[in-house]
């Protein structure tokens, strides 16, 4: 495959961003030191990256509850993503968000999504918008295995099969929806068959590979783009840690972990632009050590950023409404 | 300058409101169910078939064409979230939902995505949307086609709330909500649609947030919404012959809300009489008389009276439904208990 040697350093560096990212918000929360709740990405990069490497700030990407490997692939800040997970006012939501609902509109992220299922819709939206204004931008929707079986999921692929919209439907299956796997929960012998409901073309992906994402990706957002409408990839994937960070993943064996970790999407990588010898190894140790810095940086500077004020509480529902209104009698 | 003004109905009022941001704002959009009607069908297609289904948007798609007025499939999650999704993403669209009673399968898409994007983003978003939908019982459309629902939305952090009760509210108020920056939930009430009044030609906009004293009076507030505006009139008009004078104040915005002008009109007449079709419990209604309570209890000479529709769902036959909804009587009775 023909992928400029540019554009393969962003892969890398994107993937390994996401990666140590992933490992120190781990390591952060165990610390106690974040609120509420993380979900992981560790292990998927290769899908978000794959998908996003076609993209540009113009194009936009809804997320899931697994959130941070899309925003960083999307190109948001990770310092003021740190910050966000760290409840901070220069946080990318000014600590309204957090993990769950962390965006940055302006880089076309339309949020993390708390609720499985609450992004394909929003997905068609953007495509609508980009038809109506007859532009050339596309919407990428990921999603997981168990928004597969949301209905938003499949009213928003039929909506954007019948608009023709440049929606491209991307399906994690990283195998569990939660502890469920989607063999229990899937009445399909596979996701990316449901295209042929919606007279869409649905393609299975290794997606531990980013070549392999990249590819596929690539024809269905080029489709999009060309006005010929809407594509689903499933990207069959795994996630390092649990669900949740706290799950003690009875539902998986050790076998089957370190299975998964064989397969690695980074060390794949490594391996395949070294023994090509379409990256060198000094380049690709460059960028560890710069990525390793960034993060550091990240929490360093989420760590001293204030707390919001907590009248902060009071703004941003609206665009304009009463102020005592929102106070109530607060 | 003077404005030429016309009678026209309530649902030609709204026809226009729409019509003329369309035709000012190429990024206004309408999409919903039918709305234009027989999609495909080369011999309507240019014209529409229905024009929604009690004719609001009627020929809206032979002006504007089909990629601004949209048919949708009946999947209000799936049209509904992707109206936030374009809303987010530099649209103003308008969408239709046929009943308010449907809600029930396209909350998730208002509620924790539209009312709450731009909160959790920060600010950093802009959810220009409306909601259009139609509320009311009268209809004898039975338990899933006539609520009001109007304080579930009212309820909800991020979104406003707007029932207009005239043509000339109708039109100024929808004009303000498709211009305005944050999600707006417009309920018409379904026996309003046929009601005429004078209504300007052109463009002009009610400012959300705004009640309008529908009938001075000195003796006794009523505080109406909607069609209750009617019948709140009916029973001012039927007890001036015996010297009651009421005061009628239409709330026209649900959320925010007018408070100052109930108040002000409280320290007028001292005595508060609410209606509201909606069901009682965290009602706007029961809002009210807690705002009363509160900051204007100094005012009272009198107990808070709410007249509202039971604690029930809306029946079906005629004479269960009509003891359903509010009547001037019930108004009447409540406004001599209080004066």
């Amino acid at each position: 495959m023909d992928i400029p040697q540019e554009k393969l350093r962003w892969i890398y560096e994107r993937m390994v961003t996401i990666r140590r990212f992933e490992d120190r918000v781990a390591q952060e929360f165990a610390a106690g030191k974040l609120p509420g709740f993380v979900h992981l990405y560790a292990g998927e990069e290769a899908i978000a990256v794959g998908v996003c490497a076609h993209l540009t700030d113009r194009d936009y990407i809804t997320s899931t509850h697994r959130g941070h490997g899309h925003c960083i692939a999307k190109g948001v800040d990770v310092r003021s993503m740190m910050a966000e997970l760290f409840g901070r006012s220069t946080g990318a939501c000014k600590g309204k968000g957090g993990s769950m609902h962390i965006a940055d509109v302006d880089k076309g992220m339309l949020g993390a999504n708390g609720i499985v299922g609450g992004g394909p819709p929003l997905a068609c939206g953007a495509g609508l918008m980009a038809k109506v204004k007859g532009t050339d931008q596309v919407a990428a929707c990921f999603f997981g295995d168990g928004a597969a079986e949301q209905g938003t999921t499949h009213e928003a692929m039929n909506l954007a099969a019948i608009w023709k919209l440049p929606v491209v439907f991307v399906c994690e299956n990283n195998l569990y929806a939660e502890s469920t796997p989607w063999t229990y929960h899937c009445a399909a012998s596979d996701i990316a068959s449901r295209a042929a409901a919606y007279d869409m073309p649905g393609v299975l992906v290794d997606g531990a590979d980013v070549f392999a994402v990249y590819e596929a990706a690539g024809e269905a957002i080029a489709r999009a783009r060309r006005g010929e409408g809407p594509s689903l990839l499933e990207c069959r994937g795994f996630r390092y840690y649990g669900h949740f960070q706290g799950d003690a993943v009875t539902y998986r064996t050790k076998e089957e972990e370190e299975e998964y970790r064989r397969r690695d999407p980074i060390e794949r990588f490594r391996k395949t632009v070294l023994s090509q010898g379409l990256v060198t190894e000094d380049e690709l140790n460059a960028i560890d050590e710069a990525v390793a810095r960034e993060i550091e940086q990240a929490v360093r500077f989420a760590e001293a950023s204030p707390l919001p004020s907590p009248e902060e509480c009071l703004t941003d529902v609206y665009v304009d409404y009463p102020v005592a209104q929102l106070a109530f009698r607060h | 300058m003077v404005v030429a003004t016309r009678v026209i109905s309530y649902r030609e009022a709204l026809n226009e409101a729409i019509r003329l941001e369309m035709r000012r704002d190429p990024t206004v959009v309408i999409m919903g169910e039918d709305i234009a009607g027989g999609a495909g069908i080369g011999h309507v297609e240019n014209v529409g078939a229905w024009g929604g289904v009690l004719g609001v948007t009627k020929s809206l798609v032979s002006e504007f064409g089909r990629q601004r007025v949209l048919d949708t499939p009946i999947s209000e999650a799936g049209f509904i979230g992707a109206a936030v999704g374009a809303a987010v993403t530099g649209l103003r669209p308008i969408a239709e939902l046929m009943f308010v009673d449907f809600f029930g399968v396209c909350m998730d898409q208002i509620f924790n995505q539209g009312a709450k994007l731009r909160y959790m983003f920060g600010g950093k978003a802009k959810v220009p949307l409306v909601i259009r939908t139609m509320i009311g019982a009268g209809f004898g459309a039975a338990g899933q086609h006539s609520g009001c629902h109007y304080a579930v939305f009212t309820h909800m952090p991020g979104l406003k709330t707007v029932a207009p009760a005239t043509p000339y509210d109708a039109k100024g108020l929808l004009i303000a909500a498709i211009r305005d920056d944050d999600p707006v939930i417009f309920f018409e009430h379904k026996l309003l649609y046929d009601t005429t009044g004078e209504v300007p030609e052109g463009e002009y906009v009610i400012p959300l947030g705004k009640a309008d004293v529908k009938r001075e009076g000195s003796d006794v507030t009523v505080v109406a919404i909607a069609r209750m505006v009617h019948v709140a009139l009916e029973a001012a008009a039927r007890l001036a012959g015996e010297g009651i004078d009421v005061e009628v104040i239409d709330l026209r915005t649900l959320s925010p809300l007018d408070e100052e002008a109930i108040l002000e009109s409280l320290a007028k007449t001292r005595r508060l009489v609410v209606i509201d079709e909606d069901n009682p419990r965290c009602s706007v209604a029961a809002d009210i008389a807690a705002l009363a309570v509160d900051k204007g209890f100094d005012y009272l000479d009198a107990p808070v009276k709410m007249v509202t529709a039971p604690h029930t769902p809306v029946p079906f036959s005629p004479s269960m439904e009509q003891f359903y909804i509010p009547s001037p009587q019930r108004v009447i009775d409540a406004i001599r208990e209080v004066v």
